[in-house]
């Protein structure tokens, strides 16, 4: 078995058995890089020279003392970075031309509470420029190709980071969730990608997108990693005052639990006239899975689902509009000429919908409905645990195939955007292959509760081993 | 409901631009026009949605103000904040003059 193949928890084990080093493990990422990288383009930068210093570092920490994973959990373990989060010292460029030589000067708080964990940068993965996009196309710096098959998307906007766990090039990767971006990504590439209630990790030091549903993720091989990674990077840091300062929970505790008797609902608008019976007859295997161990399975209402994507389509633009009203060239980057076409079409939807006359029409309006959708989840977990429902009404698509189509392309996010309207957690998992492409599933629940979402995806995964489908 | 096509015009497309500081070529203007009218008459099922009693909702997670000291602390250096900046001068950001000398 090779090591790139291991999870975060087995290579943890190892450094800890000493059964290999960091540079051993890191060498074997770089060397998947130089080789599979080329065809997919992940890797926007590799920190090559810095991640092999780092490694001998680890090294020389994991020979001297006793137990030092204790204290630093990732120490020696390569992790992909999303190019949108800054990272000191090391090009950031939120996959557009605009910020094509940005030099940040701080880390992001994700970025920095990885590194104290003892992570290695092993470098900064590719995106749809400033994360808009459901396929990678947009990145200003090429496409990502799906490493299942390189004719398809990877899914978007954190195309990168999802292919690059797929691919075995890094253990971990750090992503970012406005409508979808890690979820749809994730099942597309046949990983696991977590977009964690709002407000969970801080945003600091992430460029930002759409400021009232950002929000930053992670993605992995095996449920625990999942654990692993937002266990670091959660919590309050004092930069983002939309971080609560609410306690971090120990998030491997649940695990380990069953979910007998525990209520699961499925959401019939989800499962309505759209979505692909093949993806659908996969899911329904995930839900057999889970009613073999006892888990109650029912039919759930959340009425107005049918608006959501009208919403986030308003919402979400115009606070693009508002955010990517900062980049002048004068302080950093290049000017506005530089923008591409999806940022410029997202600015001008936004600078409409928000200008004077439309204001009420639009995202008053918007903002209205989507207090009713936040409505239909609190209704809905009064009576269930949580929701499990598909994450993308189609099969990876083919390169090319929904680029002249805007309209199209954001009906990709049609099952995604409602968990960044309510502001719940959503796990997107593996349910296996349809024509050797992955199909996803993603369970969703109640703000912060991101441990009844790891106990029951990690039961799944201990039953149904769809770890044992990974790329190799 | 009747849908009716709410297609923008190309002085709007173009008005939007300018406010947005962005420059389009002709062909973009055209392109944009039919592409933004496509999704404004997507987003008008809206109009269906009953709002009359609600509230809208801008923050989900119920947070309101959240305080600290008022006590500084240490931030980058001048240096650091004009790393990325071509045009500095003496210690400041180097920009065009936005008035009149009148």
């Amino acid at each position: 078995m090779e090591l790139t193949q291991l999870s975060i928890n087995q290579v943890q084990e190892g450094l800890k058995k000493k059964k290999f080093s960091s540079l051993e493990v890191v060498g074997s990422c770089l060397e998947k890089i130089k080789k599979t990288n080329p065809k997919i383009n992940a890797f926007l930068t590799v920190c090559e020279k810095e991640a092999l210093a780092e490694a001998k570092k680890a090294d020389d920490v994991l020979n001297r003392q006793l137990s030092p994973l204790e204290h630093q959990p990732l120490l020696g373990i390569p992790i992909a970075i999303k190019d949108i989060f800054c990272t000191k010292g090391i090009k950031t460029t939120a996959g557009s031309k605009v910020l094509e030589n940005y030099l940040p000067v701080y880390d992001a708080t994700a970025v920095k509470k990885l590194k104290e964990a003892g992570a290695i940068i092993i470098g900064k993965t590719n995106l749809d420029a400033w994360a808009h996009g459901s396929s990678g196309e947009n990145s200003d710096f090429g496409i990502t190709k799906n490493p299942w098959d390189e004719n398809y998307v990877p899914g978007g906007s954190s195309s990168g980071s999802a292919a690059a766990i797929a691919a075995q090039m890094a253990f971990g990767a750090t992503g970012t969730d406005t409508g979808g971006s890690i979820r749809l990504p994730a099942s597309f590439c046949g990983v696991i990608g977590l977009k964690p209630t709002y407000g969970r990790i801080s945003r600091y030091g992430v460029i930002a997108m759409a400021s009232s549903l950002d929000t930053v993720g992670c993605f992995g091989k095996e449920v625990m990693d999942l654990a692993i990674l937002l266990q670091i990077m959660a919590g309050a840091d004092g930069f983002d005052a939309t971080a609560p300062k609410l306690p971090v929970p120990d998030y491997l505790n649940s695990l380990e639990k069953p979910i007998k008797n525990l209520k699961i609902g499925l959401p019939k608008e989800y499962f309505a006239k759209g979505l692909d019976t093949r993806i659908k007859k996969r899911i329904q295997s995930v839900v057999e899975n889970l009613k073999k161990q006892g888990a109650k399975i029912s039919e759930v209402s959340l009425p107005h689902s049918p608006y959501a994507l009208a919403v986030y389509y308003i919402i979400q633009p115009s606070e693009v509009s508002s955010n990517l009203a900062r980049y002048d060239g004068l302080r950093y980057g290049f000017d506005r000429t530089f923008f591409g076409a999806e940022a410029k079409r997202r600015i001008m939807l936004g600078t409409y919908t928000l200008s004077s006359g439309y204001y009420e029409a639009y995202y008053l309006k918007a903002m209205k409905v989507r207090t009713l959708i936040r409505e239909d989840f609190d209704e809905v977990f009064k009576k269930v645990d949580l929701l499990l429902t598909p994450v993308s009404p189609t099969l990876p698509f083919k390169i090319g195939e929904k680029t002249a189509d805007p309209l199209k392309m954001y009906l990709s996010d049609i099952y995604t955007v409602t968990a960044n309207l309510a502001g719940i957690p959503g796990l997107s998992l593996p349910a296996g292959l349809v024509s050797n492409l992955p199909v996803g599933f993603q369970l969703l629940g109640p703000q912060f509760s991101e441990e009844l979402l790891f106990q029951v995806a990690y039961q799944y995964e201990q039953k149904s081993e769809f770890y044992k489908n990974n790329l190799v | 409901m009747i849908r009716k096509k709410s297609k923008l015009s190309e002085n709007e497309v173009k008005h939007v631009a300018k406010l947005a500081k962005l420059n389009l070529t002709p062909q973009e203007v055209k392109k944009f026009q039919e592409q933004l009218s496509e999704v404004l008459t997507y987003v008008e099922v809206l109009k269906e949605a009953k709002t009359e009693k609600t509230e809208p909702t801008s923050q989900v997670t119920s947070l309101e103000n959240i305080f600290r000291e008022d006590k500084a602390k240490t931030s980058l250096s001048q240096k650091e904040v004009l790393s990325g900046t071509k045009q500095n001068y003496q210690g400041f950001f180097k920009i065009k003059r936005i008035l009149n000398n009148s």
